[in-house]
């Protein structure tokens, strides 16, 4: 292989990304900070999609294209959630989660 | 060692100390901070992995799109200077006790597997490639999920207009008398 890196050493370091995400998921209470947990869930599988195809297909596009398409709508969930975020402030004054614990109808 | 693994040691620190600040900082702002150091870094990676292509899209659209977007909505929400309460310990311990034992089977697996490398060679991927694969309806072609896309983008875009642009809390409480 031309990188001279193991292509466990990319999925290593994906999958830390991954579960310190996974923390701040679950341990977080302001809705800003759960969405930032997510952006870092969302790109760990990204660094994922492409170490594979760069190693294992370097042949084909596929990897590359699903990561496109995932940082593609990782953009409209955030601009959709900071909408969210935005008129839940509105209403509340705060945005942590305990207050949003009922739906409109 | 070679000079692309100084890079990737460097890249991979960066990564897990900065995304380990992103969900422990008790200040918000430097949270976001952190964050736009991982995505930065994660660029990087995607630099070392020979995709110029995504990895400047990580750097415009991630590092400078969503963490601009991210910061204002922080600014617009919280006060800068505000800190968290620390979390009960409790569920800290809990949480790190599940994150950690399931990144250990997961590393565990992935030292165990044996991945079987493609000997075919490599395909440059620039623009060109890029280009007509993306608008291609052949077997390399990402024609109709690139249209599913740019519907689900303006789907969003108009989705947020529409919710962050409801009435003033004054209004919606006359609305509720």
């Amino acid at each position: 292989m031309n990188q001279g890196v193991p292509l466990e050493f990319y999925i290593i370091v994906a999958t830390i990304m991954f579960f310190t995400g996974i923390y701040g998921f679950l341990t977080r209470r302001n809705l800003i900070t759960i969405l930032m947990s997510s952006e870092l869930i969302l790109n760990s599988v990204n660094i994922n999609f492409l170490a594979f195809n760069r190693y294992l297909f370097p042949a084909k596009l596929d990897g590359h294209f699903f990561s496109l398409f995932v940082i593609a709508v990782a953009a409209s969930e955030a601009a959709v959630a900071i909408a969210i975020i935005i008129s839940i402030y509105r209403r509340f004054s705060n945005i942590n989660v305990e207050n949003v614990n009922e739906l409109k109808y | 060692m070679e000079g692309n693994q100084i890079m990737f040691a460097v890249f991979a620190i960066v990564i897990i100390v900065f995304s380990v600040l992103t969900v422990t900082s008790r200040k918000i702002l430097r949270a976001a901070v952190s964050l736009l150091f991982v995505l930065i870094a994660t660029a990087g990676l995607y630099f070392l992995l020979n995709y110029q292509f995504l990895a400047a899209v990580q750097l415009t659209l991630y590092a400078g799109g969503i963490v601009v977007l991210i910061i204002f909505s922080i600014l617009l929400t919280s006060q800068i200077s505000h800190k968290f309460e620390p979390i009960e310990w409790k569920k800290a311990l809990f949480t790190a006790l599940a994150v950690i034992g399931g990144a250990i089977v997961v590393i565990t697996t992935i030292l165990k597997h044996t991945f079987a490398a493609d000997t075919a060679a490599a395909l440059e991927v620039n623009m060109n490639v890029i280009g007509k694969s993306l608008l291609g309806t052949g077997t390399d072609g990402y024609v109709l999920p690139f249209e599913v896309i740019s519907v689900l983008l303006v789907a969003a875009m108009i989705g947020a207009i529409v919710i962050a642009k409801k009435g003033s809390p004054v209004r919606d409480e006359e609305k509720n008398k």
